[in-house]
């Protein structure tokens, strides 16, 4: 309830925003609106959301298992950790655009350049949060799965991946709103579909309502899949936290 | 099945490099069907010598023979159980094994039943540790590992405990070996005690009980306490002799 109020006050204040800045600049919320209506009935707006999404869904996967697998092996062994640490902060100091520039000039103005540029932007912030998740795992239980003489997979699974589960939400919520911000580039600088390309266009036409459309559209979206998707997963893999007294 | 234990040395470096000696000398045997005891003051290495024969530390100077593929269940000196995981499911998860008649069985010996389904951040340390035996157990050790299961619990549910302990020792012929500082459950479970000096720990005496632990009548259990604390360290001259 409390949310829809706040969403009210935020839309009031936009109408009355356009209202003084005048529609060139800033067109009022029905204006918006009517775009988005007539690019939702030609299909556009869900073709461009779609592929957009498409994009974020691979680059996240890809990005979350191998900056899982990297942090976990960096966190447990100590060679990896040195052997990999260099490469580690020249990637969390690389800027995503000369990631994704250099992925296009290289690879081509291709789908896979432009996901796996994503990718690549994700993976350190990625590498990092679980690497401190491994280093903070409770050795008591490592050593409690030893005793008893617990297969490794199972042990993993029932021991080490519930301690890491908040440092994996963690990463995932990180970095899924890293991959939202990055994929608009990717899209901008090189490929000829998805939000990222319709703002771009919208912006060399100053059409306002356009941009307007499509990023409202995409940050309805991403709260959507926040909400019911991040957000549970959250609260059930810290369910036993909870119901601590 | 037989357990030998001759740890001459066990030491580690602190971050100042300085050494520090932990166990000195460390010799028994202990065949199954026994309960052996190791009485010691606090901080004197029983933690140290039972990770050593638990096979969770190999960085020492002797030999432990423990019997091969033999089935350990240990208790720690904390529960060590996992808190995302049910009661049922932590004791389910180290003795995969287990049917559902002979868990039950020691749910019930333990008075788990009304416990089965909850968290262990729902449980008092009372009953966490009996979560801990009834996993140890669940096992069906031939090894079995209790580290200071009776420490902190009031006199009336450790004495309680204490008899459930003994009831589930008898049902399996395994080796079974205790670490306390408290001398009462040391002579009420043990067959064997073995006292430990103060750091650097080393085997100062070993008494034989030879009542069966049913048998035990209270002035016997005093006795041998009274004996015992009289004299603690009763063939250090022979040792020096030797």
């Amino acid at each position: 309830m409390l949310r829809l109020l706040s969403l009210a006050v935020l839309l009031g204040t936009w109408w009355i925003a356009a209202l003084m800045a005048g529609s060139a600049k800033l067109p009022p919320p029905p204006a918006v609106l009517a775009t988005v209506i007539t690019e939702a009935e030609s299909g556009a707006l869900f073709l461009h959301l779609g592929v957009t999404l498409a994009r974020v869904a691979l680059a996240f996967v890809l990005a979350m298992s191998l900056g899982s697998a990297i942090g976990y092996l960096m966190g447990r062994i100590r060679l990896a950790n040195r052997l990999g640490d260099p490469w580690l902060i020249l990637l969390l100091n690389l800027p995503a655009l000369v990631v994704i520039v250099l992925a296009y000039i290289w690879a081509g103005l291709t789908e896979a350049a432009a996901i796996a540029a994503i990718a690549i932007n994700k993976l350190p912030t990625a590498v990092v949060t679980l690497r401190e998740g491994t280093r903070a795992l409770d050795p008591a239980l490592d050593e409690m799965a030893t005793v008893f003489a617990i297969p490794r997979a199972r042990a993993f699974r029932h021991v080490v991946l519930p301690q890491l589960a908040p440092y994996i939400a963690a990463a995932a919520r990180s970095g899924l709103s890293l991959v939202w911000k990055i994929v608009l580039v990717a899209e901008l600088l090189g490929r000829p579909n998805g939000v990222g390309f319709e703002i771009g266009v919208a912006f060399q036409l100053f059409d306002i309502p356009l941009l307007l459309t499509y990023s409202l559209s995409f940050a309805a979206v991403v709260l959507v899949i926040e909400t019911l998707l991040v957000q549970p997963f959250e609260t059930r893999v810290s369910r036993w936290r909870l119901r601590a007294a | 099945m037989r357990l030998e234990v001759d740890i001459t040395s066990k030491a580690y470096e602190n971050a100042t490099r300085e050494r520090h000696d932990v166990l000195t000398g460390i010799r028994f045997a202990l065949s199954s069907g026994e309960v052996g005891v190791f009485v010691g003051p606090s901080g004197c290495g029983k933690s140290t010598m039972l990770r050593i024969l638990a096979g969770l530390d190999h960085d020492y100077q002797g030999r432990v023979s423990r019997p091969a593929n033999a089935r350990i269940g240990m208790v720690f000196q904390e529960p060590r159980l996992l808190p995302w995981r049910t009661v049922e499911d932590n004791v389910r998860l180290a003795a995969p094994q287990a049917d559902e008649a002979k868990l039950s069985t020691l749910f019930t010996v333990l008075e788990l039943t009304a416990h089965r389904g909850h968290f262990p951040t729902e449980l008092s340390l009372g009953l966490a540790r009996r979560v801990a035996l009834a996993r140890a157990f669940a096992v069906e050790p031939d090894f079995l590992i209790l580290d200071e299961p009776l420490a902190s619990l009031d006199d009336a549910l450790a004495a309680r405990l204490r008899e459930r302990i003994a009831t589930l020792v008898a049902q399996r012929a395994m080796i079974t070996l205790l670490v306390t500082h408290n001398l009462d459950d040391a002579v009420r479970l043990g067959d064997r005690l073995f006292l430990l000096s103060a750091r650097p720990a080393r085997v100062l005496r070993e008494v034989p009980i030879r009542t069966p632990r049913a048998a035990r009548r209270e002035a016997e259990i005093t006795a041998i306490k009274a004996e015992i604390a009289r004299r603690p360290d009763a063939d250090r001259s022979e040792r020096d002799a030797s």
